[in-house]
């Protein structure tokens, strides 16, 4: 008998897909979000602006067939800085999350598996960086720092893993109880193996639920954070930045195509994350059968 | 000495419990008390008793998976652990040793990886132990499938498509992966439907002899460990009270409560005439302190001394060992 002819079958993961792929919503929310990421990829291709480029004969033109969604004060063109907008606001999603999950799954997991004093230890760590208000320490390092999309990561990530690690800390508790880890350790496996080859893999469905939900929260995060004007510096064009720079009271009145179009990406980028999140969560769990 | 091939003497295990706002620990549930049990090679030792009386922490503590207060163990001559002299093989030569020494669980439910397939979840030890490549740890685990009687092509599904039984087997042929000498079955049927109960028995008695293994079965089954174990051990609130071989057991009980458990086993002739033994009250509490005899409180027989005293366990006749003051000492019951 060969290993090419035995039987194939569905892994836990393609079954919790093919239940996503049910979710209406969940799938609305992906596909958005698929071309939001897409566009914003290849923006060089979809549009023949330069992101910077200043044409002041043409500042405050209304959209038209030139200038789709119009230009800015310096005669921009705005779908073109939304376009390249969208590439910093997503990463500023993807990478603070990426920080948050990295931390929070480490220590969780940690913390979870050993317990005592260990757990204690990790666990008041976490207590001390929720009680952080987030917008004054983002405000104070972005004083001593200087405002940066790398400030906005960072400070994003590390005060944004403490929910993670708490989610995770919680299922390694109730599956470090389960007999299969125990049989993994009969079996000889060290503490490392087991976390890695056990633990981790069958926590995974709340880690990837809270991570799609996270990158919503850094995208929010980013459009707060540079609308005070601590986030992304001009020129470097972002979602929030752009709806900053809209905020005089003629431009509100005058110039809708400056502050409708950003303001709207980000309400529907941060709504069809949550659909998807949702849709994941109720896919992955694995108490809900079909 | 090498006709046994694990000693365990005096084992205990308690676990504290905490209270209060700091957690202080405020007494211990003694889940295994002080148990002895030397197994021979090639034997199968049965564990009886009922719920909650320490048999699956006995055999856990027998094997090093959870930490023990006290005693010593010794496998083939080697000291795995010795509390009391301050003896703990190092955590690599343990994991050394679980090659030898594997574990069959309660429940197939819960024992297998729902994240991995069948082939990991029996080639994971061969893996680990770099007793072959992935590819070959992946082939030798279709042989050990179709050893427990299922097909090799199932390799590549998930323990979800399973029913318990094959899920049981599948755990068996986890467990002889790795060509162990010592295995733990941890009540291994009793998640099981009676049909099953059987096939699985039949299958780890051919296993035993084919591969010459050492059993330590727990169980509270009385009607499949009288004809599964050669010998048995009858387990009360965390001690041995009585141990000898299945016939001596069944035939001659000794101890009060064995006699009580065994009349407890459903009739297998309509017309048998059998006392049927119901014992008052109900077990104490596991963390409660206990001057004398555990069964005091339950015994029929109960004297004065059994409150006083702790019985000890002595032997009545070869491989006969019944711990209680009524037996043997001229006061018959």
């Amino acid at each position: 008998m060969s290993l090419e002819n035995s039987v194939k079958s569905q892994s836990p993961w393609q079954i919790g897909f093919k239940r996503l792929k049910k979710n209406r919503l969940a799938m609305i929310g992906f596909t958005l979000l698929c071309i939001v990421v897409i566009i914003s990829v290849f923006a060089p291709l979809i549009t023949r602006y330069d992101r910077d480029a200043i044409d002041t004969l043409n500042s405050y033109q209304k959209p038209s067939a030139e200038h789709w969604l119009g230009t800015d004060e310096l005669g921009r063109d705005t779908f073109t800085r939304l376009l390249y907008g969208g590439r910093i606001s997503l990463s500023v999603g993807l990478v603070s999350t990426s920080i948050a999950v990295l931390i929070g799954v480490t220590l969780g997991t940690t913390g979870g598996y050993h317990g005592g004093y260990i757990d204690n230890i990790i666990m008041r760590i976490v207590d001390v960086f929720m009680c952080f208000p987030f917008f004054l320490i983002a405000i104070v390092v972005a004083a001593i720092l200087g405002p940066s999309i790398w400030n906005v990561m960072i400070i994003s990530g590390i005060l944004g893993w403490t929910g993670i690690a708490r989610i995770v800390r919680a299922e390694v508790l109730s599956i470090k109880e389960r007999e299969f880890i125990e049989a993994a350790r009969a079996l000889g496996l060290n503490s490392k193996d087991i976390i890695i080859k056990h633990i981790i893999p069958n926590i995974m469905a709340p880690i990837i639920v809270y991570a799609t939900l996270g990158i919503a929260r850094g995208i929010l995060s980013e459009a707060g954070l540079s609308f005070l004007g601590l986030g992304v510096k001009p020129p470097t064009p972002s979602w929030g930045n752009m709806l900053a720079a809209a905020q005089s009271m003629r431009s509100l009145r005058l110039h809708w195509w400056l502050w409708i179009p950003p303001g709207c990406l980000v309400f529907f980028m941060i709504l069809s994350i949550n659909f998807l999140g949702d849709g994941l969560r109720d896919a992955l769990d694995p108490k809900l059968k079909q | 000495m090498s006709e046994y091939l694990i000693r365990a003497k005096g084992i205990k295990k308690h676990f504290p419990i905490h209270d209060g706002i700091f957690s202080r620990t405020v007494g211990h549930v003694k889940a295994v008390d002080g148990v002895s049990i030397d197994i021979k090679k090639g034997e199968i030792f049965g564990l009886v008793g009922e719920s909650g009386c320490g048999k699956s922490t006995t055999g856990r503590t027998l094997i090093n998976l959870i930490e023990p207060t006290a005693g010593s163990v010794t496998f083939e001559g080697k000291v795995i652990y010795d509390v009391e002299n301050k003896i703990a093989v190092s955590t690599k030569d343990m994991q050394a040793l679980r090659r030898d020494i594997q574990m069959i669980f309660q429940d197939p439910y819960a024992s297998l990886d729902p994240r991995m397939t069948v082939g990991e979840i029996v080639s994971e030890g061969i893996v680990k132990h770099k007793m072959a490549k992935k590819k070959e740890a992946i082939k030798k685990s279709m042989e050990l499938l179709e050893l427990c009687g299922l097909r090799g092509s199932n390799v590549n599904k998930y323990p979800h498509e399973f029913s318990g039984g094959q899920r049981q087997r599948i755990g068996i042929a986890r467990a002889l992966a790795l060509n162990p000498k010592f295995i733990v079955a941890d009540e291994p049927i009793a998640a099981l439907d009676v049909s099953i109960q059987s096939q699985v028995l039949l299958l780890m008695q051919e296993l035993k002899k084919k591969l010459g293994l050492t059993y330590l079965f727990i169980s509270h089954d009385l009607g499949i460990v009288k004809y599964f174990c050669d010998r048995i051990g009858v387990m009360y609130l965390g001690n041995i009270v009585e141990q000898g071989t299945s016939e001596q057991l069944f035939s001659n009980p000794l101890h009060p409560y064995t006699k009580s458990l065994l009349s407890a086993v459903p009739k297998t002739h309509p017309r048998e005439v059998r006392e049927r033994i119901i014992l008052k009250g109900d077990v104490p509490s596991p963390s409660s302190h206990f001057e004398g005899c555990k069964f005091y409180s339950r015994c029929a027989y109960a004297k004065e001394i059994c409150n006083r005293e702790i019985p000890e366990l002595k032997e009545i006749e070869k491989d006969h060992l019944v711990s209680c003051h009524l037996v043997g000492s001229g006061g018959e019951l």
